[in-house]
């Protein structure tokens, strides 16, 4: 039987048994290793976890050290939801054959991945997986850069943000270019479930990613990872930045049920005006000069559209 | 077990593809991960279609690409259990990334590498381009020169890469078209015999043993890096081609067909000889025979092991030939032949003072044909005759144009 974890309060949670380890090589401050401590947490049940290479890779798995107590697998950049989607395959294979050898188990599949990895180089392969119905979660860390090769624009990258790339200058803003819908096209694969969450909003995130474990099938998950290297705030700060993000309504936290029923799930009652997220990153330090005090209502007004377009679209129950 | 045996005559009609998928459903593959390209499509097909009429009990994925496939082959291998896939010239460019993560994480899955040029000008049919592109890649590399040995190959292959001293990926290697879509008599095993000789999958660090939860595709950097890669070649060096001598040994128990790492051919008093790949061993044994009627003392080796490379075994068979010629079906573009610089290597520090000359032939399907290794023998007993090579070291056969040759 399946078994989710309840976890009441931040106490709890603190003091949950940990399957990832402290014990890693991320940057003080780094939000990826609290997601992946939040989307573990959620479950009793054994995993079978991928990584993509990039950061949370680099970091968690130097021979002869490991922090992952469950079984773990990284190939390479773009084929990290594969290697999940071949083992779960040979679960199937295996659990029909009877050779299990724990057959009462109901194991998850999960592969973690930084934007890089599932927006621009493993977009094919995270296709293929949404596509072929593998019961496997994909979960981006979505940091919006390369953090891992020190700062590279990938599409991910917002428009106006600072990449080494992209870089700003006496005649560029930085990226030029807006950042990939990535959500509406896993959707559009008519998958069961498709969720963007947020470090800072735990109750919210476990709530999602046990629903993604409950249901048949893939699950895509866009989880915003604020970097304190790339985009340029105090380590102290991840948390605040996080806030920032989910409650400018930058980074919107809603749902998708089989491609065709959105819903939000978190309205922030005050809502943040966009500069304050901005103002907060050195990444976007630069469009605070007079001449590109234009790109900063530009972002608002983008904002707040596509704000009102999920509310249409959760209106309209599609 | 939930799935029907096969019945099979002793002896039944089918091609290189064919006999591989067979081998593949007796040796009850658990998943295949596959994506179709021309000519080793007909190999997953088979899968799917004895999967579909109930005569396997597994998994087949069709991915989206040959990257994705061996990808996925890794994933599921690492998993626990038995892994196969099939796959030709570019689909192995594709996925070439992927061959050095599988043998690098040691990782049994079989490959059947059907040989097809390598794109560009784009080419559908037989050459060697592509088993030499990933030759260095970590893999076994077994080289079939009919269908007959297709099959007989993949049974080894699972027994020899499956083994936990060896844990090495392996790929049987069949000539695009001239064995793949050629079909021949093929001697059967039955069912039980097939899948008793190569065994239940015995896991190892596998991912699905939940008690024993297990972190495969570390990183090493300089501190370890070396250690890794230096031991999968101890082990390929030292460990694989016993391992594969004694698995040639069960086989020939049960089957009466000997296997050797060097097929050799009328070389026990050769002069002159060639050295080659796949389908071209069996025109070449044909032609010696004939040369030898003409009293040239002619003999042919084929390489049965690609990798590791028989080294010793090859210098032992050519120790007392006087002209050897070594046959390679790829362009080396701008440098010579891999079978010359192997055998080269492998001749340099003994006593023979055999001549070494290197053929470049067949590229994209071109026929090699009797005429041609008439003239390639003739030309090598000149050189014994001559105790020097009276050509250019390395000449192309069978292309249009003035001839052509270098070094």
């Amino acid at each position: 039987m399946s078994e989710m974890k309840n976890i009441k309060n931040l106490k709890e949670f603190s003091t949950s048994a940990d399957r990832f380890e402290g014990a890693n090589l991320l940057c003080p401050g780094c939000a990826h290793s609290i997601i992946v401590r939040e989307v573990l947490n959620a479950t009793n049940d054994d995993l079978v976890l991928s990584a993509s290479t990039g950061c949370l890779e680099v970091c968690t798995a130097v021979y002869p050290y490991t922090s992952w107590d469950a079984s773990w697998i990284h190939i390479g950049f773009e084929n990290g939801s594969t290697a999940v989607a071949g083992a779960e395959t040979m679960y199937k294979a295996l659990k029909k054959k009877g050779r299990l050898k724990q057959p009462e188990r109901t194991p998850k599949f999960v592969s973690f991945a930084g934007d890089g990895a599932s927006y621009d180089i493993g977009f094919q392969w995270i296709s293929g997986c949404m596509e072929r119905g593998h019961n496997i979660m994909h979960v981006v860390l979505d940091n919006e850069v390369y953090a891992n090769t020190g700062g590279q624009r990938s599409s991910s990258t917002p428009i106006g943000s600072s990449a080494t790339t992209s870089p700003e200058g006496k005649k560029s803003y930085g990226e030029k270019i807006n950042k990939k819908d990535m959500m509406t096209i896993m959707a559009a694969h008519g998958i069961p479930y498709a969720a963007q969450v947020s470090p800072n909003k735990w109750k919210d995130m476990v709530k999602k990613i046990q629903h993604g474990f409950a249901v048949e099938g893939p699950v895509f998950i866009n989880a915003v990872s604020p970097c304190t290297t790339e985009w340029k705030f105090d380590p102290k700060d991840t948390m605040h930045i996080a806030d920032l993000a989910t409650d400018s309504l930058v980074f919107p936290l809603y749902e998708i049920i089989n491609g065709q029923e959105l819903n939000i799930t978190y309205r922030p009652k005050n809502v943040v005006p966009v500069e304050e997220y901005l103002a907060a990153q050195g990444r976007f330090k630069h469009l605070f000069k007079d001449e590109y005090k234009y790109l900063i209502k530009e972002w608002q007004e983008r904002v707040d559209s596509n704000w009102a377009y999920l509310q249409r679209r959760e209106e309209a129950r599609v | 077990m939930a799935f029907d045996k096969m019945e099979l005559k002793d002896i039944e009609v089918w091609d290189g593809n064919f006999a591989a998928a067979q081998a593949m459903r007796q040796s009850q593959v658990d998943v295949v991960a596959a994506y179709p390209i021309t000519p080793s499509t007909p190999i997953v097909e088979g899968y799917a279609k004895f999967l579909a009429d109930g005569y396997i009990e597994g998994e087949f994925v069709m991915v989206e690409s040959e990257h994705a496939a061996m990808s996925a082959c890794i994933g599921a291998a690492a998993a626990g259990g038995r892994v196969a896939t099939a796959t030709s010239s570019q689909g192995l460019a594709l996925m070439s990334e992927t061959l050095y993560q599988a043998s690098g994480m040691r990782l049994p899955i079989v490959l059947n590498l059907v040989n097809r040029a390598l794109a560009s000008p784009l080419n559908v049919n037989g050459d060697h381009s592509d088993m030499y592109m990933i030759r260095d890649s970590g893999w076994i590399q077994f080289d079939a020169f009919c269908s007959q040995e297709a099959y007989d190959l993949n049974f080894i292959a699972f027994k020899v890469s499956e083994d936990h001293d060896i844990r090495l990926p392996a790929i049987v290697n069949q000539d695009g078209f001239m064995t793949s879509h050629t079909a021949q008599g093929v001697k059967t095993l039955s069912d039980d015999a097939a899948y008793g000789f190569v065994g239940e999958y015995k896991p190892m660090n596998d991912m699905l043993d939940f008690e024993h939860p297990v972190t495969h595709g570390v990183q090493t950097e300089e501190d370890w890096h070396f250690e890794h890669k230096a031991r999968q070649h101890n082990d390929l060096m030292t460990k694989v081609m016993p391992k594969i001598q004694s698995v040639f040994k069960d086989f020939e128990k049960l089957t009466g067909r000997k296997y050797n790492p060097v097929e050799k051919y009328n070389m026990d008093d050769a002069d002159v000889c060639v050295v080659c790949l796949g389908t071209s061993v069996e025109t070449a044994r044909e032609v010696a025979s004939d040369m030898r009627a003409k009293g040239i003392k002619a003999g042919v080796i084929g390489l049965r092991v690609i990798r590791p490379f028989p080294f010793f075994e090859i210098a032992e068979a050519l120790k007392n030939v006087k002209a050897i010629a070594a046959l390679d079906r790829s362009s080396p573009n701008g440098a010579a032949g891999m079978l010359f610089n192997e055998i080269a290597g492998a001749l340099f520090n003994t006593d023979t003072k055999a001549l070494l000359s290197g053929y470049i032939y067949g590229l994209g399907g071109r026929d090699l044909t009797k005429a041609h290794l008439v003239a390639l023998f003739n030309e090598l007993q000149a050189n014994a005759d001559a105790g020097k090579v009276t050509t250019k070291l390395q000449q192309f056969i069978g292309v249009r144009g003035p001839k052509l040759a270098f070094l």
